[in-house]
């Protein structure tokens, strides 16, 4: 139930994003999920891609400071209130999200959600036993 | 008032080698006795007190180091008991213990002598009102000046640094005449004045000592034009005394040692030979009258040449050119001395090895500003932006408590620091002194 995601720390210099979605390219791989949260200075580009060992190896090779974190990927159902109904669940558990984001799926009726929780296997626990589809690596890792 | 102390500043050139002489052997038997770390250093050469007869023997003493201070911190370099001691100051050190200096009630009034001397050269009086903004506290700077200003009778407005405005409008209402100060303080000053649309004729101004900090003379001509003063370089160190050791006279050709305390020597630093007068090099200084810290041949990394002639002034006092540059990696930031070395050990605390780091320092608006680059490592990186923000707030807080100056800190991505032969550049200085 547990999706690795690779983050990978950025100055906030032009060029910055090309040069890593490039260096991946390069080596085959393919990126399923991206966000970039940015402050003034620096920022950091979280990834889901179909190969993290390998994405962590050449980006570290080319001078990147990456770091894996383990992450929850989600369902959720692609229409009005579906993603509250995913996140009351967590609500009423008491489970704090550090930080989340969304991206599409190939089916047509679900919304994939990228979560950060402090505890991924009660996060996981909690989410199939409220009724959301919690995915596995394999399943995200291939989109 | 042409001079403080006339007999000591005009002394003939024999009868200052004379009185030389007798305080050097005075000193060097204070120190044998009473300071085990330089009679060990002493013994290790073979050189006994009955052995220095005068200033011509000075060159057979051993040096001392800023590392003996720190070696022997914090009151180890001391010649005289605690219950003799009146006074501590401290400056930084290179690894962040600080370097620790005593004073005996007759060195603070030593101090104040020198320190008058040095406000009278500037055209002092005892009607002046002298606006003391150096720092007061662990700084010799502040109370060094208040002292002598107070031994020459004239007016002190103790005020510190900082609060800008405030200094600005003591400076008009009380009629301050004499500012002492860092010369960048001085013309941050002089745009707050403009700021505050006080006008130079409303203020009484007329001269101001300013040291700390190396400056340029066209940084003296602009804060000479824009303040309407003279403008007076200072030198002084914490470790032998602070300020006073030498100052200009208006002549401005050069600072004055107050050599009947303080002997200089110029060196190669790299030899350790003693360079003939004229000859540029590590400036040297034995302090031969102080009883609570005296040192003998203190290596201050300052480079700086001495010239024997009798200046215009007519003082015989031996003067040293203006400060042109360290023998070390020392930076004076707003007056303070910072070392990269204290800023790799503060960083050496937060994982196994020191991250890639890079000083860059710079001059906006007339203050210097410090800014911290450092590489991200696997060890420091998170995928949280909180945590990294947590990260350079701890980091700049811990150099800041470091250094007592504030700083900048800037995570950078890994190898873009440039490095030179593999070895990373520490300081960008971009100051035009």
């Amino acid at each position: 139930m547990v999706v690795k995601q690779i983050s990978i720390f950025l100055e906030n210099k032009s060029g910055r994003l090309a040069e890593v979605t490039s260096i991946l390219g390069d080596n085959g791989i393919d990126i399923s999920a991206l966000s970039l949260a940015d402050t003034t200075n620096f920022g950091i580009l979280r990834l889901i891609v179909n190969d993290p060992d390998k994405a962590e190896t050449v980006l570290r090779e080319n001078g990147f400071t990456t770091s894996v974190t383990s992450v929850t990927a989600i369902g959720v159902k692609d229409e009005p209130g579906g993603l509250a109904a995913a996140l009351r669940v967590l609500k009423d558990a008491g489970i704090e999200i550090e930080y989340m984001y969304a991206f599409v799926s190939k089916k047509d009726d679900e919304a994939l959600v990228i979560l950060k929780t402090g505890n991924l296997e009660k996060t996981a626990e909690v989410l199939s036993s409220g009724g959301i589809s919690v995915l596995s690596a394999e399943e995200v890792y291939d989109l | 008032m042409l001079y403080w102390n006339q007999s000591r500043e005009c002394m003939p050139r024999e009868e200052m080698q004379k009185l030389q002489s007798e305080r050097l052997i005075k000193t060097v038997k204070r120190m044998y006795h009473n300071v085990p770390f330089y009679r060990a250093r002493m013994q290790e050469k073979g050189i006994e007190p009955g052995d220095i007869k005068g200033i011509e023997d000075l060159s057979k003493l051993p040096f001392t180091y800023k590392q003996d201070l720190r070696d022997n911190y914090p009151f180890g370099t001391f010649a005289a008991p605690m219950s003799e001691i009146v006074r501590v100051h401290a400056s930084s050190g290179t690894t962040g213990k600080k370097t620790v200096v005593g004073y005996t009630r007759s060195d603070i009034e030593r101090w104040s002598e020198v320190m008058a001397r040095t406000l009278v050269s500037a055209g002092a009086t005892k009607e002046s009102v002298i606006q003391v903004a150096y720092g007061y506290g662990l700084f010799t700077g502040g109370l060094g000046v208040h002292y002598g200003a107070e031994r020459l009778g004239a007016s002190v407005i103790p005020i510190s640094g900082g609060n800008t405005r405030l200094q600005v409008e003591i400076m008009k209402d009380f009629g301050t005449t004499i500012l002492a100060c860092t010369p960048s303080y001085a013309l941050y000053m002089a745009e707050e004045l403009e700021e505050a649309g006080i006008k130079l004729s409303e203020l009484k101004l007329k001269a101001g000592v300013f040291g700390a900090e190396p400056w340029s003379e066209a940084m003296r001509n602009e804060i000479e034009r824009r303040l309407g003063i003279m403008a007076i370089d200072i030198y002084g160190l914490s470790e032998v005394i602070g300020p006073g050791v030498a100052s200009e006279c208006p002549c401005k050709c050069g600072l004055h040692i107050q050599e009947d305390h303080f002997l200089p020597e110029i060196i190669d630093p790299e030899t350790e030979e003693v360079l003939p007068p004229g000859s540029k090099g590590e400036l040297v200084f034995t302090t031969i009258t102080k009883e609570g810290m005296p040192l003998i041949r203190y290596r201050t990394r300052d480079l700086s040449s001495l010239d024997y002639s009798t200046c215009e002034c007519g003082r015989t006092l031996v003067r040293m050119s203006k400060v042109t540059g360290r023998t070390d990696d020392m930076l004076i930031i707003r007056g303070v001395n910072v070392f990269p070395s204290q800023i790799e050990s503060v960083l050496l605390e937060m994982g196994e090895t020191a991250p890639h780091y890079q000083i860059i320092v710079d001059r906006v608006s007339n203050l210097d500003i410090m800014e911290v680059w450092v590489e991200m490592t696997p060890a420091m990186f998170s995928d949280e932006v909180k945590r990294i923000e947590d990260l350079e707030r701890t980091l700049r807080k811990r150099i800041e408590d470091t250094l007592g100056i504030n700083v900048q800190v800037r995570l950078v991505e890994p190898k873009s620091i440039e490095r030179s032969q593999g070895k990373a550049k520490r300081v960008i200085d971009k100051r035009k002194i």
